[in-house]
């Protein structure tokens, strides 16, 4: 294959630069999307720091803001990929509950005989809820892919199953505390391994700056990867003669986003540092994107989403790869429910009732077509903080949670208004 | 001299880039049964939906003249109210409504939105009645057969109190007896004044019961006979009779040894598991050949190729598939991939592509292990792979990026084209290939399928136009009613011998 081609790319190199080399007001247009997203959180960033009267981007509350919405987060990646196969996962918020009762009793509430103890660490603990989670999200999927039955139907009668189980081994009653290893999860921070810089030292009238040289190091770190990766990728796109971004706005794009990556990394390192549940989510949000963009498991996924016919009369295994959506799915709520649990300290019979609506939400905000085989976990992601900043942002300002709910209602509507609206117009 | 009820006069109606009719002209006679033949895509079933307002006055050019006035039907209802009905090839059933909801809906038998039952049932009795049928009205539509709908579907029309019955293939679905019955109640009808227009392939039929024949080709009336003049193959000859151009790249076919084998090849109806749907096809393709299957549509022809490729299509599939002379196993479309067989679909849109995503996503997708390594692509070597067939199918686009669903009927076919290139098998199926495209791009595929077989790949061909099977393939099987009929050198094949080849078949199934 690719001694074929080498000659028929050579001769065409001029001419496919010329015609793939796209103006910027073009290159934005065509990406007005993603950028539009991304600059609408930081407008309602903006203006809810405004009239916060500047708490928001205290580093207190940014570090919050990543703790309370971690695992809408976790749940939303899942989500995504399930929307752009086509479908939808009512039960997510169940099965989260679901899994924090379950941890809680495991490692709290049931009292094992010695030979069982082993089952109490919260390690051991945690991989069974995992897998637990897995499994329910598998069979779910089998009477999905193979049975048929619409999504909507079965994740909805997981809904009502889940939340009725949680009650049950709860028996109605909240359980907790958790043992310290696993509060860890939620609660915790990376170690400063370095040891703290200080930038100001403590004197009269003057507000100490101490940064948590781990945190601030492993944003650099990332900064730096992140642009010897684009950049390597560009050089590799323009070496076969395909550029597809003019300069300016590739320089402008990366600098903002290293600039944000950067600033953020400032404000966690002036508290205490990066918590353990960020590791996790990005850990989790580098995979996804991973495995959406470059991997032949994501590309099946979009193109059983887009044309479920078309994709089976092309060899792929859809009812398969449904399956595998919501397997994985379920352990995404699994995590999620645990992150819930160790936050709160405790689970409760009500915990994670109502989560899917936010996941879902946040999703579509993040610009995924309901019709399936549209979407992007950036999205997804940037989706999922409009909703927590727009949480966050509200309370502080006191608005009343009536309204809260109002306005959030507004803004989901008006983001896919606005998508297809701009499809409309570009169609 | 009975009277003219309908007049067509110098109808033309254009899609973009197609002119679909031109100056067509037809009347009808008061109280006669007025037949219409042509070859699929010749333009019958747009001049019925240009009589009957589905395409409303002014997007058409002409005249229509029913009963001495001028005519400007807007929608069906306008010409429903003038007693003008139609039944399409589709049925316009509802499946889970009693046989009396069904007659009556749109013209419910209400008082202030009320529906009166005892009246509807009444009416509908009466009208069941009349097309012969027992059926108690109370009876859902999906309880009872295809040809009973059928009757079902004319007895909505005579509540609509129909003076012209447009019929458009109403025995294609149906048994000997159901069809058998449904021309005499046409018969009955023309007893009783009301006149019919029916549109059928079937030329026993039309012979035995129409008065007048108009004979359509290529958007245009070739002619209208005489009941007198009647005769199969002046029929065939009308129906046919168009000069071959240079509209083929000149083809020098370099054949070698059997391919790919089907032997013995059954299925049977997904839904209805006694409905043989194949019967026993037996085909060969050899290296570097072009075959061909003619057969009218509904013969069996995509539903084959179907049942093959993975077994997409059907139930109870029974048969043997051979490559180079060794069994293979096709159950599966991922197997059936990578055993070297491809199959690209009649219907692009449904089937083919995903419209919503770009040409390089849409060319790699049947052959992803072609560009990635343990699950992750590379995009570089897929950027290289879309511009290189992009290059080759000569896809017309700003670039790969270009959404499919945004390309012309040619292009988007040219993508389907890529994506099986791409996925370099042994066998290509094109399954009705240069449907709904303009000259030019038609053109670039037949060249196309030629560079195939010159790369001694085999290729079978299914289409409907019988022009284009004569004019690029080597061999050709003529397929009616799910069974082989005829098989011939095309070099020795002529669009009369394919049809004669046919309508026997028909006469012997009748």
């Amino acid at each position: 294959m690719t001694t074929e081609t080498a000659p028929a790319s050579a001769t065409a190199t001029t001419e496919q630069a010329k015609n793939q080399q796209l103006s910027v007001w073009g290159a934005l247009k065509a990406n007005m999307r993603d950028y539009g997203l991304l600059a609408a959180l930081i407008l309602i960033m903006l203006f809810f720091q405004y009239f916060t009267g500047g708490v928001l981007f205290k580093p207190l509350n940014l570090t919050n803001i990543i703790l309370q919405n971690s695992y809408i987060i976790v749940m939303a990646l899942g989500m995504l990929l399930i929307i752009v196969a086509g479908h939808i996962d009512l039960s997510v918020g169940s099965v989260s509950g679901f899994i924090g009762a379950l941890a809680a009793m495991l490692m709290v509430g049931w009292k094992f005989p010695p030979e069982l103890a082993f089952l109490a660490n919260p390690f051991v603990a945690g991989a069974i809820c995992i897998l637990v989670g897995a499994l329910i999200g598998a069979a779910q999927g089998y009477l999905i892919a193979y049975h048929q039955i619409p999504s909507f139907i079965v994740t909805l009668a997981g809904m009502l199953i889940f939340k009725g189980l949680s009650l049950a081994i709860l028996a109605g009653k909240s359980v907790g505390p958790f043992p310290a290893e696993f509060q860890l999860l939620s609660a915790g921070f990376i170690p400063d391994v370095f040891g703290p810089t200080t930038l100001v030292a403590a004197a009269e009238g003057v507000q100490p700056l101490v940064l948590h040289t781990t945190t601030v190091v492993i944003g650099i770190v990332t900064v730096v990867a992140m642009l010897a990766l684009a950049i390597r990728s560009r050089s590799r796109r323009k070496a076969r003669g395909y550029e597809s971004e003019p300069l300016g706005l590739f320089v402008a794009k990366n600098v903002v986003i290293a600039a944000l990556v950067l600033f953020f990394t400032y404000m966690l390192a002036s508290y205490r540092g990066l918590p353990n549940v960020l590791v996790v989510m990005a850990i989790l949000i580098a995979l996804f994107v991973f495995v959406t963009k470059r991997m032949t498991f994501g590309r099946r996924i979009y193109a059983l989403g887009g044309n479920l016919k078309a994709a089976a009369l092309s060899g792929i295994k859809t009812e398969r790869m449904t399956f595998y959506v919501f397997a994985i799915m379920g352990a995404l709520a699994a995590l999620a429910g645990m992150i819930y649990a160790a936050r709160l300290n405790s689970a409760t019979p009500k915990a994670g009732q109502g989560l899917e609506l936010d996941v879902i939400a946040a999703v579509f905000i993040g610009g995924a077509s309901a019709l399936g085989g549209v979407g992007a976990v950036a999205g997804a992601v940037i989706g999922a903080f409009i909703m927590g900043v727009m949480n966050n942002g509200m309370s502080i300002m006191g608005i009343n949670i009536d309204l809260q709910q109002m306005i959030k209602g507004v803004v989901l509507l008006a983001a896919v208004f606005f998508d297809l609206y701009n499809k409309k117009r570009a169609g | 001299m009975t009277n003219t009820i309908l007049e067509m006069r110098g109808i033309t109606k254009t899609f973009p880039g197609v002119k679909a009719l031109s100056d067509v002209n037809l009347d009808v006679r008061e109280a006669e049964i007025h037949a219409i033949v042509g070859e699929n895509g010749a333009g019958k079933s747009t001049l019925m939906k240009v009589l009957s307002g589905v395409y409303p006055s002014g997007s058409y050019d002409g005249q229509i003249v029913y009963k001495g006035e001028e005519q400007h039907f807007k929608t069906i209802a306008d010409s429903e109210a003038k007693g003008i009905v139609i039944i399409h090839q589709e049925l316009a059933l509802v499946p889970l409504l009693s046989i009396a909801e069904n007659i009556f809906l749109g013209n419910e038998q209400a008082k202030a939105g009320v529906i009166d039952w005892d009246e509807t049932r009444d009416g509908a009795r009466k009208l069941l009645s009349m097309v012969g049928l027992t059926e108690d009205p109370d009876t859902l539509v999906t309880n009872i057969g295809v040809g009973k709908q059928q009757l079902v579907e004319i007895a909505k029309a005579l509540s609509k109190e129909v003076r012209l019955l447009i019929l458009d293939e109403p025995t294609a679905s149906l048994s000997e007896k159901d069809s058998a019955a449904l021309l005499e109640l046409l018969m009955e009808f023309r007893r009783q004044g009301i006149t019919s227009i029916l549109i059928s392939h079937k030329l026993n039929e039309i012979s035995r019961v129409a008065d007048r024949i108009t004979v359509i080709r290529d958007g245009r009336t070739i002619e209208t006979m005489n009941k007198e003049q009647i005769s199969e193959d002046r029929i065939i000859t009308s129906m046919v009779g168009r000069a071959l151009d240079d509209r083929y790249p000149p083809r020098t076919p370099q054949i070698g040894e059997v391919v790919f084998e089907v032997k013995n090849w059954n299925v049977f109806h997904p839904l209805h598991r006694d409905r043989q749907i194949i019967r026993n096809i037996n085909l060969n393709i050899r290296k570097g050949e072009v075959v061909g299957i003619a057969g009218l549509m509904g013969s069996g022809r995509t539903e084959f190729a179907m049942s093959l490729f993975g077994r997409s299509y059907g139930q109870k599939i029974s048969g043997e598939v051979f490559l180079h002379g060794k069994k293979i196993d096709t159950s599966t479309v991922e197997k059936a991939v990578a055993q070297g067989i491809a199959y690209a679909t009649e219907d692009r849109k449904t089937y083919g592509l995903n419209l919503i995503d770009h040409i390089k996503h849409n060319t790699t997708l049947a052959n992803l292990r072609g560009i990635s390594s343990m699950g992750v692509i590379d995009d570089m070597t897929e950027m290289d792979v879309a511009n290189e067939y992009r290059k080759k199918t000569n896809i017309r686009s700003s670039s790969v990026y270009q959404v499919t669903g945004n390309l012309s009927g040619g292009n988007q076919q040219k993508v389907v084209l890529s994506k099986w290139l791409f996925a370099n098998p042994e066998v290509l199926i094109l399954d009705e290939p240069t449907r709904g495209i303009d000259v030019g791009a038609k053109y670039e595929i037949y060249t196309i399928i030629n560079q195939l077989a010159a790369q001694g790949k085999a290729v079978l061909v299914i289409s409907s136009e019988m022009p284009e099977l004569l004019g690029i393939t080597d061999r050709l099987y003529v397929v009616n009613e799910g069974q082989i009929v005829g098989e011939m050198p095309t070099a020795e094949a002529s669009q009369e011998k394919i049809m004669r080849a046919i309508v026997r078949a028909e006469g012997k199934a009748s």
